[in-house]
């Protein structure tokens, strides 16, 4: 042993446990306005500042301010608060549905219903998103059926994924949503592989992609920044740093030491740190990296800063392992209230106008529901026991169809 | 003790018997594991010895590897048995031949613990009875409880392996013995025999297997979730059957399995996973190659269908009791 002390054992630890205040002291917050945005179709070498600022343009006035201040029409900003109230109201009376016992599972994206909702309305409609379970907003900007996620995520006998996969891992492929799974970071690489493969085939499609900042840990999404970098695919590829993988804060993953917006630097490609809770800063940032993507300029990396407001599942108690109140000290505020403070600050929304959206979109919901419920819950009603055995191969072998004879469907 | 009592109370006895033990895998830590497993573990033994480690399944086991060879015995958790396929090339390439190709230099004695199975309404994704493949691999043991008393005896003989172990739970039986029909009340461990857990070290060897119930009409070859569902079967149907517990498929206590076929001349083999190039394959080739001239029926299996793990199907795809009493029925009126 030489002289110098021993080596000692580093595990991180989060700011703040059950019982403590976190008052995220140490994230440096730029103001909104104050980064600069560089033109879409320059070199990453002389941008590589980006991933370590933030880009806001939403202040604490409800104004838009600075150069990515993405000058939409009132129209388009009052479709994505639309989506995003929906998105709320949808998942909490599916939470209650879930607590009610008419479904095994259910996730929500509270607090992150911006991202979704921007990236949706932004992507073209022959674009491919590679989704996490946790931006069900996308589905909801594009006016995807209630009815039909309602029967998914009660496994009825209409359930559009015939009952064979979890509540609310969806595939929507007319509405540019691949098939979720719940394997996390396995999908990350299919949309570099889409992106390469619209290139390939001299088409003007892009893909778009969500990992989470606790994934950033697997291989695959090192293996997609790569191939991403080597092949100049035109994709989007987005962290959705909610700052919690179940219970593991994003230091777990890295996120004490640098941003994960950062991570781009390593493959050279230009990396993008956002306000995910600035429905206008998701909304400029994704179109930068669109006009980037399109230009054969190849990928961006987004890391959008957010919070999962919520628990991780239905499984799920954060009051185990995180600050109660920890949501109510996130720094960004509330995606909804932003967005509606800048329809209102511009004169193009008021408190009466809102509340009947409100009221509009839970009636929506509520009929969706009970549409479900009158095809049924789960255990009530699923569909024909036959289709078990279908879509195994896309012609079925003889053990297949033997055992589907044993059983009798 | 229910199930995951016992096994956080081998953890707890090895965390303070050997201080080259440690835990880490996926919200172990703090949280102390989404099956509450390894709870209260971190706040007795320090951050240190239980630890949350990132989302990253092949970082956790290339990391156990690493630490095995320098001559720690960790206990990495993989959350779900379906989400162990991104470490499967370093349990396959690296756990499991590291010994071999050294020469014995070096070796990683680590335990990798998985809930696995189900019965849950976990969907394809939280469902899966992977067993097969680890059984397959040369160089890794796998070992499967049944019970509260074993999970606690296995685990620490799992631990103290100086070979690496795949350990898989069965979910389904977390919290309480599970026969197989759902649409009862679930019931409890609470009264059960094998809920009486000693405190304290204590082993039962890998490669022994438990004979549950003895019979002489037919031996049933079960593990994990399937014995308790083998044998509310074998109560239904009203036959004497020999239950045979194997607890670890690899290293596989063939001698008993010989032994109850010898006796009884017929074979049902029962497992959650699918059945086309499952275990019971290999059950089968066994016992065929060393039965043949005692068996009165052919040998039948009752399995998870050749589909993936359904989610509005689960009890359409699981092997109840039907299914089991009726093979039962045609292995012994043939």
């Amino acid at each position: 042993m030489s002289n110098l002390p021993p080596l000692s054992f580093y595990v991180p630890e989060p700011a703040a446990r059950p019982g403590q205040t976190n008052l995220f002291s140490s994230s440096s917050m730029p103001a909104a306005g104050d980064m600069r945005r560089p033109d879409p179709l320059e070199a990453e070498a002389g941008m590589r500042d980006l991933p370590f600022g933030l880009i806001r343009v939403l202040d604490d006035e409800g104004l838009a301010a600075g150069p990515w201040a993405p000058q939409l029409a009132p129209g388009r900003l009052r479709d994505g608060l639309r989506a995003m109230v929906l998105t709320r109201l949808f998942d909490d009376r599916l939470f209650r549905a879930h607590r009610q016992g008419k479904t095994s599972f259910y996730m929500k994206s509270s607090g992150e219903e911006a991202i979704g909702a921007a990236q949706s309305m932004v992507l073209a409609a022959g674009d491919m998103c590679f989704p996490t379970y946790r931006v069900m907003s996308w589905l909801h900007a594009r006016n995807y059926p209630l009815v039909e996620m309602v029967n998914q995520i009660f496994s009825n006998e209409k359930d559009p994924l015939k009952g064979r996969q979890l509540p609310i891992l969806f595939s929507a492929r007319d509405y540019g949503f691949y098939s979720l799974s719940g394997n996390v970071g396995s999908r990350f690489g299919h949309a570099v592989g889409w992106a390469m493969a619209s290139a390939y085939k001299g088409d003007d499609r892009i893909a778009l992609a969500y990992i989470g900042e606790g994934t950033t840990a697997e291989g695959d999404f090192h293996e997609a920044l790569t191939f991403a970098s080597v092949y100049h695919a035109p994709c989007i590829l987005c962290v959705t740093n909610n700052q919690w993988a179940i219970s593991s804060y994003a230091g777990i993953a890295g996120g004490d030491e640098t941003t994960f917006a950062a991570k781009a630097i390593a493959y050279g490609i230009p990396g993008l740190r956002v306000d995910g809770n600035d429905f206008l800063a998701v909304w400029a940032a994704t179109a930068w990296a669109a006009e980037r993507a399109r230009a054969n300029k190849g990928a961006t990396l987004i890391e959008l800063y957010t919070y999962r407001a919520g628990g991780h599942s239905t499984s799920d108690d954060p009051t185990k392992y995180r600050p109660a109140d920890e949501a109510a000290h996130w720094p960004l505020g509330d995606p909804v209230e932003r967005l509606k403070k800048h329809l209102i600050t511009l004169r193009e929304w008021d408190e009466d106008r809102h509340a009947a959206l409100s009221v509009e979109l839970d009636s929506a919901v509520r009929t969706a529901v009970k549409e479900g419920e009158s095809v049924g819950t789960l255990g009530k009603s699923k569909p024909p026991v036959s289709e078990m055995f279908e879509g195994v191969f896309k012609e079925p072998d003889w053990r297949v169809v033997e055992q589907r004879r044993e059983l009798g469907v | 003790m229910n199930m995951i009592q016992a096994l956080n109370s081998a953890l707890d006895a090895k965390l303070a018997q050997d201080p080259e033990t440690l835990i880490f895998g996926e919200d172990v830590g703090y949280f102390g594991g989404v099956f509450r497993v390894t709870d209260g573990l971190q706040k007795k033994h320090g951050l240190k010895r239980c630890f949350d480690a990132p989302i990253s399944e092949g970082g956790i086991i290339a990391t156990a590897i690493g630490m095995g060879a320098y001559g720690l015995r960790p206990i990495p958790e993989i959350q779900f048995a379906d989400y162990i396929l991104p470490a499967f090339d370093q349990l396959v390439s690296e756990a499991a031949r590291l010994r071999y190709r050294s020469n014995g230099e070096f070796w990683a004695p680590i335990t990798v613990r998985s809930p696995y199975g189900g019965g849950i309404f976990g969907g394809q994704t939280h469902s899966q009875s992977p067993e097969a493949i680890f059984a397959h691999i040369t160089g890794l043991k796998t070992v499967i409880p049944s019970n509260p008393y074993d999970a606690k005896g296995l685990l620490i003989q799992a631990i103290e392996d100086d070979d690496p172990v795949i350990f898989l739970e069965p979910k389904r039986l977390y919290n309480g013995p599970f026969d197989g029909h759902h649409d009862r009340p679930v019931a409890s461990w609470q009264g059960h025999p094998a809920a009486e857990v000693p405190e304290g070290l204590y082993r039962i060897p890998l490669g022994e297997a438990s004979i549950v119930r003895t019979g002489e009409a037919v031996t049933v070859l079960a593990y994990g979730t399937m014995v308790h569902v083998a044998l509310a079967a074998i109560h239904e149907s009203d036959v004497d059957a020999e239950l045979v517990d194997l607890r670890s498929i690899v290293p596989l206590d063939i001698e008993a399995i010989v032994a109850s076929v010898r006796k009884t001349g017929r074979c049902v083999i029962i497992h959650e996973a699918s059945r086309f190039g499952g275990f019971g394959g290999e059950l089968s080739a066994l016992v065929q190659e060393r039965c043949f001239l005692h068996l009165e029926a052919p040998i039948e299996r009752v399995c998870g269908w050749d589909t993936p793990y359904p989610h509005a199907f689960e009890w359409d795809y699981f092997p109840g009791p039907q299914r089991i009493s009726a093979a039962l029925t045609r292995v012994l009126e043939y």
